[in-house]
């Protein structure tokens, strides 16, 4: 096999060495009774481009190439040819957790690097390594608010990704944490007389994100005021974090739970992602996640190690934050390049991009359907109504070999035949211009023309 | 002449933050010209506009390779050498891995693209959860959970949405004293106590212990095998039964499957549920600190409440995700998992094979016991019961010195080695554990043990060499007090 070191005559001298008849001997401890006595049905041994065949075949019917309007949560932004090139290096992408700092110092002084962009681009004092994604981000804080404010309740808006709400209930359904969502207004920002309400003494935190699911930018200061007048801390989840390069960042908030996707990380079908949790200084015992400080050595040198690791499992146990080990290293590797490649500027650029293209496209399609929540800024996505239903629009799309808007039915059955759709920097002009020509066409003829099969259903 | 034969002392450059390095105007990047009409950003936001980004950095290209670069030459790396941490299965990670993982259709394909354009990723999803299958001898899988923590969690929710349904979710889980702290830290996530189970003295389950722990109100018991002493649970039918009896669930971490592959499988030895690291056992890269993957396979009686989605044969052949599952747990995560990190063990199963993997395995048990008998007798070994995949000494020894496991380890570090795993198990007072995996050449063993030898003999001749080390590193034994005190947490303008 040739990933082991070894030929046979070494393999024999170690026996030896060791005093061993055979390996046989060494798995002597496993009961007899339990140990498999065929070989496991798996493939067989392949040669490297075998595997390379086989992925590539994998990747041919993986809608290779296609350009699309999907958002959602995960976004296809361009991804500078330096990131590749960095986290390819062996002692990035081969190195353990930094435990020993000595040894450690290029992870840790990347990490340190990124929390403080974290901080500068979310207005928060303070943020973690990574935590695994935004939906998890968001679930640990809750959790967080929980221990902060001593209150059990949880508010989260209906705007709110749906699968970060669901994960939310996962996580909270033994944690004695009743969780109520609050619905979304015309201007498909949260409702804020139903927040009034909703909102008791009781709370532990209220959760929205901004830019929310359907890419409407919430009022954080307005939503802030209001929670803190019930003594709630506010949790602000973001998932397109290159809105912070034109949003107001939630300066107001007292938690936010980041995905980082959008900072330099493929799509890959759904992971690995890197969520980030960052909050005030005065909650950060409380936070979950690995930390790096600054420090000094022996020698009064500045170096960088993991701290206030007394918050974390492997001191804690049971008693610790939050159960996480391993976080999503390599990944905040690429979203620190990613943001050190746009930096002050770049960034700023890229989001007004990103904002042009969706002004451009929410126009366009607006004259074949009703774009919704028009009443408040959007970043880069918008929800678009038609008249037919959004499945039968992407199966004729797909027909012209694009990727239509994220159909909405499965979440918000009360929008109709509404679909979400996004576009970033790389979203040409005639890729709009020919979804543009596709709905018009279904407007103007689709009633005569035979209905295709609509496309799956989810 | 240096006792250290494995490393050289060599130049490496200094670097500072990027800040330190930034000033206006400078810039990496430039966008293609917009394709479409300039917007008034200021019409568009009105007050949710920002106003600037602060002190983010402005850097050329070239400054931002030599600064990752730089920092890159600070960091201890497999592939540069043995990486012994215990339990932290610290084995080589195949770069056709990595290729395949970049392929197009695979690293830009959307979570939600239309399943009819999803069939590759589909179709590598449901080949590795073949696999592994075949290789636990369980009965379901779900490769959602990011991580083996996250998988923990996924794996004790799933237990206790059966028990519940049987009844009663009950209100503790039981885990030895020689278990990872994510093993407690998880049980109190899913709701419940956790009660402590002592070993015995061979270092394994003290099973009339576990006997007399167990009634009605344990729900689970979460067992690491081979343990982290790196023993086999001998009497696992007899755990195994115990719980069963009492009605409770035998829970498996198997952050040390790799002890296991190919030559006997949890499903086969009692196990109801377990998770698997396929960033420790399938090779996927730690990238110094993440991402892993923690799939959870599971007993068939068990497979109603796996999270949602699960992927299924649809009736036109075709795969595709199944939502409808209303005894689910739910989502442990957005979308289905971390996929770059299937992708690659997938890889790392097909250029293995089970032939493979199977001699993977006898390698890693091999190699293990090589170092337990290269340093019986130098460093005391508290528990003499037979070694898998990695072996468990003790300072004892040195500790008469003055040396604890602390110093020993920072001192292999001047000898061209990352440490073994520092204090831990904390059954073992002054733990030094080793795990070489199958991946170190008899020669990058021989030079281990070798070191770890000279290190030994330091400490009788000249301790404070020890007790200073390292000091062939940028910067040596930083204060972690100091940093714990007042936390300085992100990098600020000086005044």
């Amino acid at each position: 096999m040739r990933y082991l070191p070894k030929s046979p005559a070494d393999r024999e001298t170690m026996l030896r060495a060791i005093g061993a008849r055979s390996i046989d001997d060494l798995f002597a401890p496993i009961p007899a009774e339990y140990r498999l006595q065929r070989e496991m049905r798996l493939p067989q041994q392949m040669s490297e481009p075998e595997i390379l065949e086989w992925f590539q075949k994998c990747s041919r019917e993986n809608g290779k190439g296609l350009p699309s309007f999907l958002g959602a949560g995960a976004y296809h932004h361009y991804r500078p040819v330096l990131i590749d090139t960095i986290i390819s290096r062996g002692e990035f992408l081969t190195a353990y957790t930094p435990y020993q700092a000595e040894i450690s110092q290029g992870t840790l002084q990347s990490i340190f690097e990124f929390q403080t962009m974290i901080c500068e681009l979310t207005g928060m004092e303070v943020a973690n390594a990574s935590m695994y994604d935004g939906s998890t981000a968001a679930a640990e804080a809750a959790m967080m608010a929980m221990r902060v404010s001593g209150r059990r309740r949880v508010l989260i808006a209906r705007s709110v990704h749906p699968e970060y709400r669901e994960v939310l209930a996962t996580y909270g359904q033994h944690q004695d944490m009743p969780l109520a969502t609050v619905g979304f207004g015309d201007d498909g920002r949260v409702k804020m007389t139903e927040l009034e309400r909703a909102l008791s003494d009781d709370c532990a935190c209220l959760v929205v994100q901004s830019p929310n699911f359907f890419g409407t930018i919430e009022d954080v200061p307005a939503l802030a005021e209001l929670a803190r007048s019930k003594g709630a801390l506010l949790v602000v989840a973001i998932s397109e974090a290159v809105s912070l390069g034109i949003v107001r960042p939630p300066a107001e908030a007292d938690i936010v739970a980041m995905e980082a996707q959008s900072f330099g990380v493929p799509l890959g079908f759904g992971g690995p992602y890197a969520g980030v949790i960052a909050t005030r200084e005065k909650y950060v015992r409380q936070m979950p996640g690995r930390l790096v400080g600054e420090t000094r050595d022996k020698h009064g040198k500045r170096g960088y190690v993991l701290t206030l690791a007394t918050r974390e499992q492997h001191i804690r146990r049971e008693k610790a934050t939050s159960n996480i080990c391993t976080n999503q290293a390599l990944i905040a590797l690429m979203a620190n390049v990613f943001m050190t490649v746009y930096g002050r500027e770049g960034l700023k650029e890229l989001a007004r991009q990103n904002l042009a293209k969706t002004a451009y496209a929410s126009q366009h399609f607006g004259r074949h359907g009703k774009v919704l929540f028009a009443g408040a800024p959007r970043f880069n996505e918008f929800v678009l109504q038609t008249a037919e239903d959004p499945y039968v629009v992407n199966s004729r799309l797909l027909e012209e070999n694009i990727v239509g808007g994220f159909p909405l039915k499965k979440f918000y059955p009360e929008l109709g035949n509404a679909a979400l759709w996004c576009c970033t920097e790389t979203t040409t002009r005639a890729s709009i211009d020919a979804v543009g020509a596709v709905l018009a066409r279904a407007q103007t003829k689709g009633k005569r023309r035979p209905e295709p099969e609509p496309e799956v259903v989810r | 002449m240096s006792p250290v034969k494995k490393a050289t002392r060599h130049v490496n450059q200094n670097e500072g933050l990027i800040f330190e390095k930034s000033s206006a105007g400078k810039a990496a990047w430039k966008l293609p010209p917009l394709d479409v009409p300039e917007v008034d950003t200021a019409e568009l936001l009105g007050e949710a506009e920002r106003a600037d980004l602060g002190h983010m950095p402005e850097v050329s290209e070239i400054e931002i390779i030599r600064h990752f670069t730089r920092l890159s030459t600070w960091n201890y790396a497999i592939d540069l050498g043995m990486y012994p941490l215990g339990s932290c299965t610290m084995k080589y990670n195949p770069r056709v891995n990595e290729a395949v993982s970049r392929f197009d259709g695979l690293a830009n394909g959307h979570p939600y693209q239309p399943e009819r354009i999803s069939q590759g990723a589909l179709r590598i999803l449901k080949t590795l959860t073949e696999c592994l299958l075949e290789i636990t001898g369980m009965h379901a899988i779900t490769l959602q959970p990011a991580a083996g923590a996250h998988g923990e969690l996924t794996g004790i929710l799933l237990l206790r949405a059966y028990l519940q349904k049987q009844g009663n979710p009950r209100k503790k889980i039981l885990i030895p004293d020689s278990a990872h702290g994510t093993n407690p830290a998880t049980a109190a996530m899913a709701g419940y106590a956790v009660e402590n189970l002592k070993s015995n003295s061979v270092g394994m389950v003290d099973v009339a212990a576990l006997a007399a722990q167990m009634n009605e109100d344990v729900a689970a018991l979460m067992l690491t095998n081979p343990n982290t002493l790196g023993v086999f649970e001998q009497e696992i039918h007899k755990i195994a039964d115990i719980l069963h009896d009492k009605g409770g669930l035998l829970y498996m971490d198997g952050a040390n499957m790799n002890a296991l592959v190919g030559k006997v499988r949890p499903g086969d030895f009692g196990v109801d549920v377990m998770h698997l690291n396929l960033h420790k056992t399938f090779s996927t890269p730690h990238g110094g600190g993440g991402p892993g993957s923690g799939p959870v396979a599971c007993k068939d009686f068990l497979e109603p409440f796996l999270p949602v989605p699960v992927i299924v044969t649809k009736a036109d052949g075709t795969l595709g995700f199944d939502y409808n599952r209303p005894q689910s747990i739910g989502r442990v995560r957005a979308f289905y998992g971390n996929f770059g990190m299937h992708v690659r063990a997938l890889a790392y199963i097909m250029a293995n094979g089970p032939d493979g993997l199977r001699q993977t395995t006898e390698d890693a048990v091999l190699n293990a016991n090589y170092i337990r008998k290269g340093l019986e007798g130098v460093y005391e070994l508290p528990y003499k019961t037979p070694t898998m995949h990695e072996v468990v000494f003790s300072d004892r020894v040195q500790a008469k010195k003055g040396v604890r496991t602390g110093d020993l380890a920072k001192r292999l570090i001047d000898y061209g080695f990352h440490p073994y795993t520092v204090s831990f198990p904390l059954i073992v007072p002054g733990a030094m554990m080793i795990e070489p995996t199958e991946s170190e050449s008899k020669e990058e063993l021989d030079l281990f043990v070798d070191a770890m030898k000279s290190i030994a003999e330091e400490c009788e001749k000249a301790p404070d060499v020890v007790l200073e080390a390292p000091h062939s590193t940028r910067v040596s034994r930083l204060d972690e007090v100091a940093a714990a005190r007042k936390p300085v947490l992100r990098w600020k303008p000086g005044p």
